[in-house]
């Protein structure tokens, strides 16, 4: 599967030591689908894993990220997900061929991560500062 | 024959537009959990058809299913504006069942009510996607509006070219600071109401048959 995270040596279960982070390149979102990159996201989350975009979603594929993470949660065991990005540049800063042509930047980095283990500290349009708890 | 076939069509097409440009226009209102928009809801369909939307609480996700009031007509200046209000569950990213034994309930009430809760937001999300034609986003003006969910869902009715109008409500609280909600969000225009109180209500019904008429 194209959007399968990859094993890490080093241990049974690396998460019982510490917080794993995947920080995920733009060149490996590109030839996902949709539910592809949500996927990836989620099943990364759901391990307890926070996940680093480098370019971020499209505004569709954030709805359906809300989506599919309301259809999983369940008592007990997942609560949601926690998403932070910086926000939306100015659209002043897109040239004028892009706004001509309707191409939208989404690069925006994006960290997403379980809702009972982060916790967004301050935010603003340069710094998202967030603390991360072990299970 | 083939003629009268493809005149036919063309006047079918020509009347199907027309009935389309008299259909309610379907307008979701949107926001987080707890901003008022059940009670907007209400006032609005109270002030126009003599009904109510639904029940209000100040338990977050008293709203777990996307509920419309059809036919709610708007007479403003002269214009007349029909619209469908769709009230939608607050949309968020996380639901625990826990925050609900703070408000007097057992587990297995609390359990039920987070699970309607993520149903009613997933469908919250699918009406955003395919089936509103604008959307009236509210926001608790005493609360800080530089949230994930907010920038996600304004995003989203950005992207999708939605006309939207969006209201800083609860002005009759002393911490309301409508002005933060104007500066997080200074490409759309801000509306202060007190959907509670009915305050300001005569500008959102003149904002509502001009960004929806």
């Amino acid at each position: 599967m194209p959007g399968a995270t990859p094993d890490v040596d080093g241990g049974d279960d690396p998460a019982d030591d510490g917080v794993r982070i995947d920080m995920i390149s733009g060149a490996r979102m590109e030839g996902l689908t949709s539910m592809e990159k949500i996927r990836l996201i989620l099943d990364g989350v759901r391990e307890g894993n926070i996940v680093i975009l480098e370019e971020g979603l499209s505004p569709d594929e954030e709805s359906k990220l809300i989506e599919v993470t309301m259809t999983e949660i369940s008592p007990d065991d997942f609560t949601g997900i926690e998403i932070e990005t910086y926000p939306k540049p100015d659209s002043g800063s897109q040239s004028f061929l892009d706004k001509l042509m309707g191409r939208e930047s989404t690069q925006k980095l994006t960290v997403i991560g379980p809702a009972n283990r982060i916790e967004t500290l301050h935010k603003d349009e340069n710094l998202i500062s967030t603390l991360v708890s072990r299970k | 024959m083939g003629l009268l076939t493809s005149l036919k069509d063309s006047i079918s097409r020509v009347t199907d537009g027309l009935f389309a440009a008299d259909e309610p226009k379907r307008i979701g209102i949107y926001g987080p959990p707890n901003a008022g928009k059940t009670t907007l809801a209400n006032r609005i369909a109270r002030d126009w058809t003599g009904d109510a939307v639904g029940p209000e609480s100040h338990i977050p996700h008293e709203t777990r299913r996307a509920r419309r009031k059809e036919n709610v007509e708007i007479e403003r200046n002269g214009r007349k504006v029909t619209i469908d209000i769709v009230d939608t569950p607050g949309v968020t990213t996380k639901v625990d069942y826990k925050e609900f034994l703070d408000h007097d309930m057992d587990k297995e009430d609390a359990v039920r009510r987070s699970r309607e809760a993520t149903e009613g937001v997933a469908e919250a999300m699918h009406w955003l996607r395919e089936d509103v034609d604008g959307v009236i986003y509210v926001l608790d003006s005493t609360t800080d509006p530089f949230t994930q969910v907010n920038t996600m869902l304004i995003g989203i009715i950005e992207s999708q070219d939605l006309p939207a109008l969006i209201l800083a409500n609860k002005t009759d609280l002393p911490e309301s600071d409508v002005q933060q909600i104007a500066n997080a969000f200074p490409q759309h225009e801000t509306i202060p109401l007190s959907a509670l109180e009915g305050e300001n209500m005569d500008e959102v019904y003149t904002k509502i048959a001009e960004y929806f008429g």
